[in-house]
């Protein structure tokens, strides 16, 4: 299976990595190595780690970094753009559908069935719209690419998606590590990402709030994995980070503990998951949310983000629909493809899956993180007649999908540059409209020929450009066109420093 | 346009004020362990008393449970390695940094970049250090390493962070913490160490009480400011009643005040923990050393060590650390 690609086709270099190809060329060769070295000290003086359960805390991890950038152009951008807006618009509009009257499903685009037995499907949540209407407000779409023009949906992920972190703090590691790239290329910024955030949230408060809500960050704790993305974020966007021992609820509202009483909080970004929310509502033993939240929740006086129940959207089941959702919803085609899939819960389907293990991807249905799945062609015998086994148990609880060639990109190993197999994680936001930007997060199997890329499973993470539009998107192209990125400092700018008195010196001793 | 007023979780509070008690915690063990030292290679191994260390630092029931009850001098190198990288002490060094990281990291958003990555660094060059039993040869290094790291967290804290109430209750937290060393070492080396109270007063060994001023790093400055020659008296009222002595009870009680003061002008309340440690600055502002000693100074210093302790859980429950 030949893989594309991302840099080099056939002989030449694809035009996105052109200007950045004749820079690596004229680098000496352990300035790559040196590099990324500076740039692991960078993550861990910062503490972009997290801790291992059930190892010593000596022994925090580091997600592998690799230091060459994966780009895309502005074209490419734009159409993945267009078709993650198109997506997560029919996600919400699907969202309160099936709370409410679950058109979709008496029009028979989607059966009962994938709704009734939806373990993420939440009945406090029928009949409730929540504020703004929306359902989820972080989205983090999957996206891989098989060729020039073949990308493809992966996976969409609605609940409490995670990496965004890792994009700012990679690119901002990038800015350090090697400024005259983003001289000589003209990479879009991401660094807004926090600001647009924290819009997006105040946008979604609720209705009879002032118009500067309260937003605070929902964390489980330093313990949690992603504990260093909740605090980056809420660091961020210059907002509470809390826990649910910070929170109770008060006269109707949900309020957090400080040193002077406690305060209302209108928005509540929450990276705990639905059952941890409300013990009073879900599992009781959580002691990571907050008694009574749903109660505020249901009488519209907080908004949470994802709104709870979003689950149901992001299943694998419900992803094999999501071409007629998008359809239903917007009444366009989808702009980007889903990769085919096949239901196992239904019996023909099943035995064809069962019959051509070594060459399919098979997938618990509720599964994330590279978890309970089988990738057919890099398994062994024995593990495939296990994973039959399973499957034959409980097939509604798998789909199957043909083992693709993710497109490569290359990545420094300690022979030299090499290509990984990778997929593309962008983050849409939605507020008062929906914005991404642009880029994400590019994840990277690092093992030879591997297809997992999840930093569970050893992958690691790159810096994503999206270049400008001009051709090839750098700055030699653009030099000649005004706007030049870097202007000359201007003299009013820069007082004359004959005009400021020089600072006091010390008297000679003695005077 | 002005800025809106901050606000403070009751537990960032508490994170702050024991990231600050931890990691001048650390320091202290540090130059708790530097004093043994110098006493060790002044007087020579077979004299060193590195019982009166842990004595000093409050560990001698704990060593003692690790390492079985012993009559006479414990094992230096045992000594060393358990006040300063033992799993099983809760105050050696290497748990203290890694308790002032812990809560530095649960109050990630409440400090400056600067100080976060000074924190995290101290706690992983000191890792690095203490990740296995430290050569004697190299103690001096490793111990003057944690000081350094430490101080550079001070820095840090005091010059890249606003002076919003989080600032304060580090300040407070840093403060409790050296009143009540200093309070410890002081009682130890008076009370527990003395032959007998007769001795209290008389010409006393110099050593010890090199190594007592030398445990605060105050050996120099004494001279500066009383008889080279060191008596009880005066080192007393040095490290209780001085307030330029940065480690003096005094001092410390200053800076605890101006701490809350500053806190109610900001929250525009004077909660009653305020009014606890003013009874404590009045009681180390309002006499001279002789009327400590005619208390009694064993019982001076273990009714400061229950006031700080009073006053340190008034903060906590005033200013809603926990539920």
């Amino acid at each position: 299976m030949t893989a594309f690609d991302e840099m080099m086709a056939g002989d030449g270099t694809r035009p996105p990595y052109a200007e950045f190809h004749r820079w690596l060329s004229g680098q000496p060769d352990d300035l790559l190595v040196t590099k990324s070295s500076d740039a692991e000290e960078v993550f861990r003086r910062t503490g972009i780690t997290f801790a291992v359960y059930g190892e010593e805390q000596a022994t925090e991890r580091l997600i592998p970094f690799d230091i060459l950038p994966r780009i895309l152009s502005a074209a490419e951008w734009a159409r993945l753009a267009a078709g993650i807006e198109q997506r997560v618009r029919a996600i919400n509009s699907f969202l309160h559908d099936i709370y409410h009257r679950q058109e979709i499903i008496r029009a028979g685009i989607v059966p009962l069935d994938l709704i009734a037995t939806n373990d993420a499907f939440l009945p406090q949540m029928i009949g409730l719209t929540p504020p703004g209407g929306i359902y989820t407000h972080i989205v983090g779409t999957d996206i891989v690419r098989t060729a020039e023009n073949e990308f493809q949906v992966l996976e969409d992920n609605c609940r409490t998606p995670s990496g965004v972190s890792y994009m700012l703090e990679n690119r901002e590691t990038m800015m350090q590590l090697f400024p005259e790239l983003f001289i000589q290329n003209r990479v879009e910024p991401i660094e807004d990402y926090p600001k647009h955030l924290r819009r997006s949230l105040a946008a979604a408060r609720p209705q009879r709030t002032t118009d500067h809500p309260t937003v605070a960050v929902l964390t489980p704790g330093v313990n949690n994995s992603a504990y260093y993305e909740h605090a980056f974020l809420a660091d961020q966007m210059g907002v509470q980070l809390v826990e649910g021992r910070d929170l109770r609820v008060v006269d109707g509202h949900v309020a957090m503990r400080t040193i002077e009483g406690y305060r209302r909080i209108d928005v509540l970004y929450r990276r705990i998951d639905d059952d941890y929310l409300d013990p009073l509502s879900f599992r009781p033993d959580s002691v990571l949310g907050v008694p009574g939240i749903m109660d505020v929740y249901r009488a519209g006086k907080i908004t949470i983000a994802n709104a709870p129940g979003t689950g149901v959207a992001d299943d694998k089941a419900v992803y094999s629909y999501m071409p007629d959702i998008i359809r239903f919803y917007t009444g366009d085609a989808p702009i980007l493809s889903n990769i085919p899939t096949m239901r196992c819960s239904e019996p023909d389907t099943l035995a064809h899956v069962l019959d051509r293990l070594d060459e399919l991807v098979v997938k618990e249905v509720h599964g994330s993180g590279g978890y309970g799945m089988l990738v057919g062609p890099a398994a062994s015998s024995a593990e495939r007649a296990a994973f039959a086994e399973k499957l034959k148990a409980r097939p509604a609880n798998y789909i199957a999908q043909p083992t693709l060639a993710l497109s490569t990109c290359p990545v420094l190993t300690k022979a030299g540059l090499a290509p990984r197999h990778v997929d593309l994680r962008p983050f849409a936001l939605v507020g008062d409209g929906i914005r991404i930007v642009p880029g994400g997060l590019t994840r990277v199997a690092l093992k030879p020929g591997s297809l997992v890329v999840n930093s569970s499973q050893g992958g690691g993470t790159k810096d994503t450009w999206v270049l400008r539009d001009g051709p090839g998107g750098t700055a030699t192209a653009a030099a000649s066109a005004p706007g030049i990125r870097f202007p000359a400092p201007q003299q009013p700018d820069f007082p004359d420093p004959a005009a400021a008195p020089a600072p006091p010196s010390q008297t000679e001793a003695g005077q | 346009m002005t800025a809106t007023r901050t606000i403070l979780l009751g537990r960032t509070a508490d994170g702050l004020f024991w990231m600050a008690r931890h990691i001048e915690r650390a320091e202290a063990m540090a130059r708790l362990i530097d004093a043994g030292l110098h006493m060790a290679l002044t007087r020579g191994a077979a004299e060193a008393n590195w019982r009166s260390v842990l004595d000093s630092a409050g560990m001698a029931g704990a060593f003692a449970a690790r390492h079985g009850e012993a009559e006479g001098e414990p094992d230096p190198a045992a000594a060393i390695d358990f006040l300063l990288r033992d799993p099983d002490n809760p105050s050696s060094v290497s748990n203290a940094l890694t308790q002032g990281r812990t809560n530095a990291r649960m109050v990630r958003t409440a400090l400056s970049r600067d100080a976060w990555e000074a924190v995290n660094e101290a706690w992983r060059r000191v890792s690095a250090d203490l990740a296995r039993p430290v050569p004697e040869a190299n103690l001096p290094a490793v111990l003057a390493r944690v000081k350094q790291a430490t101080a550079l967290i001070r820095g840090m804290v005091e010059n890249t962070i606003l002076r919003t109430p989080g600032f304060q209750f580090m300040r407070l937290g840093l403060h409790l913490e050296r009143a009540d060393t200093t309070a410890r070492i002081l009682d130890v080396k008076y009370y527990h160490l003395l032959p007998s109270s007769s001795w209290v007063g008389s010409a006393l060994d110099q050593t010890q009480w090199d190594s007592l001023l030398r445990s605060v790093s105050a050996h120099k400055a004494y001279k500066w400011l009383y008889d080279a020659d060191i008596s009880a008296a005066n080192t007393a009222d040095f490290l209780i009643l001085n307030p330029r002595m940065p480690r003096s009870l005094a001092f410390c009680h200053a800076e605890i005040s101006a701490a809350l003061d500053q806190l109610a002008r900001d929250c525009g309340a004077r909660p009653p923990c305020h009014d606890e440690a003013d009874a404590i600055r009045r009681m180390l502002t309002e006499r001279d050393i002789d009327e400590v000693f005619e208390e009694g100074l064993h019982e001076f210093l273990v009714g400061f060590l229950a006031d700080n302790a009073r006053l340190a859980a008034g903060i906590a429950r005033d200013y809603r650390f926990t539920e």
